[in-house]
């Protein structure tokens, strides 16, 4: 297929608006895995270690937003922050800025539902040792973080996967504007409407390889980081 | 100089070909969200747009005279085009008829597909419909499939079905995944497509960037930016004809 080549071509030889578009995607689904690893990871740390009425629910409800819909992350986003809408006054719809907050809201609960499995999971391993330490719960909550940390980043890979791939909430909050909020699956979707397959199918390419590479520099930082941890 | 956004609303087209003649003339800078026309003046209504570029003129008459609009301004026009399969199960090629044409899809049970997305497109459809004497939403069958998304969208799934579409030229002539559709009945005046051009109030909702918005409709309707939309040619064929200064369009 010809698009395939003319995409990766348009990359590879640097084509201004194709890079702009790329660097924007990476900025808007990190930007959403480090707020939604602030909000999530804590957040399902805690309900991993503490035990109050209601857990469980709390348990099963992370665990469905996992399958929160883009497209209803991106409306209830828009009508908050529509100028109609409580949070109009801000000016941010049609913004990066937007796009940032409609997926954090999306993959914050990701986060949180993995992160409260793996560090459940390391609980069950450290429990008589922390017990006997006599750590008190923020105290449990830091070190099960901080020794789970390898364990997590597959939690916060699962939260960029999702943020990379989803259109629903960026092209409603977003807007797709040419320049300024156009990322590479609103582009997509634009050149499937403008009947250029090709296009469409050679930069779908383009943004999975880009995928893989955040991933593959996830796992070697994790190796990296595992050998200096001894 | 990056001057303050402007956001207007519009459908798609040779906005990537007039706006950088503009910034470069008053260095002012539009951000385009295309949208359909219903869409887009509910963006409008909701005070997310200073500028709407659509083409519904009696919806946009309403928006001005409910007050959401300061006053709208003809710009330019083109035409709808009836567009099918060659193969042409319902024998409509050439009709100058666009109501008799409609009449023969709707009596062989031929595909059609509509946007069924409240666009400027949709409505023209509908009033088509109501033209042939067709009630389309009592007398549709499972041959009339409202996909309730955008141009492009329904052009690739008339193409997929080899279906009848209801599209404006200009998209047409720009949509690269065509597979056997043609256009089969153009002309008829009732095709014609009207866009206009409207400041939101910003009686209404303060914000709204009032004086570089009107810089943007006024040089859309100067000379300037009427011969800027008349240059605009994809494959040599003009897209859009100004007429901004016809009264009553």
């Amino acid at each position: 297929m010809p698009g395939d080549v003319s995409a990766l071509q348009l990359l590879l030889s640097g084509d201004p608006a194709l890079l702009a578009i790329v660097r924007l995607s990476l900025i808007v689904s990190l930007s959403a895995v480090v707020f939604g690893g602030l909000i999530g990871v804590p957040f399902g740390a805690a309900v991993a270690l503490t035990r109050f009425p209601g857990r469980e629910a709390v348990i099963v409800i992370l665990n469905a937003l996992m399958g929160l819909p883009p497209v209803v992350v991106g409306l209830a986003v828009y009508l908050l922050l529509s100028r109609s809408g409580p949070l109009g006054s801000w000016g941010l719809l049609f913004t990066p800025q937007a796009m940032i907050v409609a997926q954090t809201v999306l993959i914050a609960p990701i986060i949180a539902a993995l992160a409260r499995q793996t560090v459940e999971d390391l609980w069950s391993e450290y429990r008589d040792e922390l017990a006997a330490m006599d750590v008190g719960p923020l105290g449990r909550i830091a070190t099960l973080i901080w020794d789970g940390r390898f364990s997590l980043v597959t939690a916060l890979l699962a939260g960029f996967g999702r943020a990379a791939a989803e259109v629903g909430a960026v092209l409603i909050v977003g807007g797709n504007i040419d320049g300024f909020t156009r990322t590479m699956t609103t582009a997509i979707a634009l050149e499937t409407s403008k009947g250029d397959l090709p296009l469409a199918i050679g930069l779908g390419l383009v943004l999975i390889a880009i995928v893989v590479v955040v991933n593959a520099a996830a796992w070697g930082l994790r190796r990296a980081g595992e050998r200096l941890a001894g | 100089m990056r001057s303050p956004p402007l956001r207007p609303r519009r459908r798609r087209t040779s906005l990537s070909h007039i706006l950088p003649l503009f910034k470069a003339k008053t260095g002012i800078d539009v951000k385009v969200v295309a949208q359909g026309t219903g869409q887009a003046l509910d963006t409008g209504r909701r005070g997310d747009a200073d500028v709407l570029f659509v083409h519904a003129k009696a919806q946009e008459e309403k928006f001005v005279a409910d007050g959401f609009g300061v006053k709208r301004y003809p710009v330019m026009y083109n035409d709808f085009v009836l567009i099918g399969p060659k193969s042409d199960p319902a024998g409509i090629k050439g009709m100058s008829d666009v109501a008799e044409a409609l009449k023969a899809i709707k009596s062989k049970g031929a595909p059609f597909i509509s946007r069924g997305d409240r666009s400027g497109t949709h409505i023209a459809e509908l009033d088509l419909w109501k033209a042939a004497g067709i009630d389309i939403g009592k007398e549709k069958g499972p041959w009339y499939k409202e996909i309730g998304q955008g141009m492009g969208a329904a052009l690739n799934t008339a193409s997929a079905a080899n279906a009848y579409v209801l599209a404006d030229r200009g998209t047409w002539l720009s949509f690269k995944n065509r597979g056997d559709l043609d256009i089969l009945v153009a002309g008829d005046k009732r095709l014609f497509n009207q866009y206009g051009v409207i400041l939101v109030n910003p009686e209404k909702h303060p914000h709204v960037k009032k004086a570089l918005g009107q810089a943007f409709i006024d040089w859309l309707v100067s000379p300037e930016g009427q011969k800027a939309i008349a240059d605009y040619k994809i494959n040599g064929q003009e897209l859009f004809f100004p007429n901004a200064n016809v009264p009553g369009a």
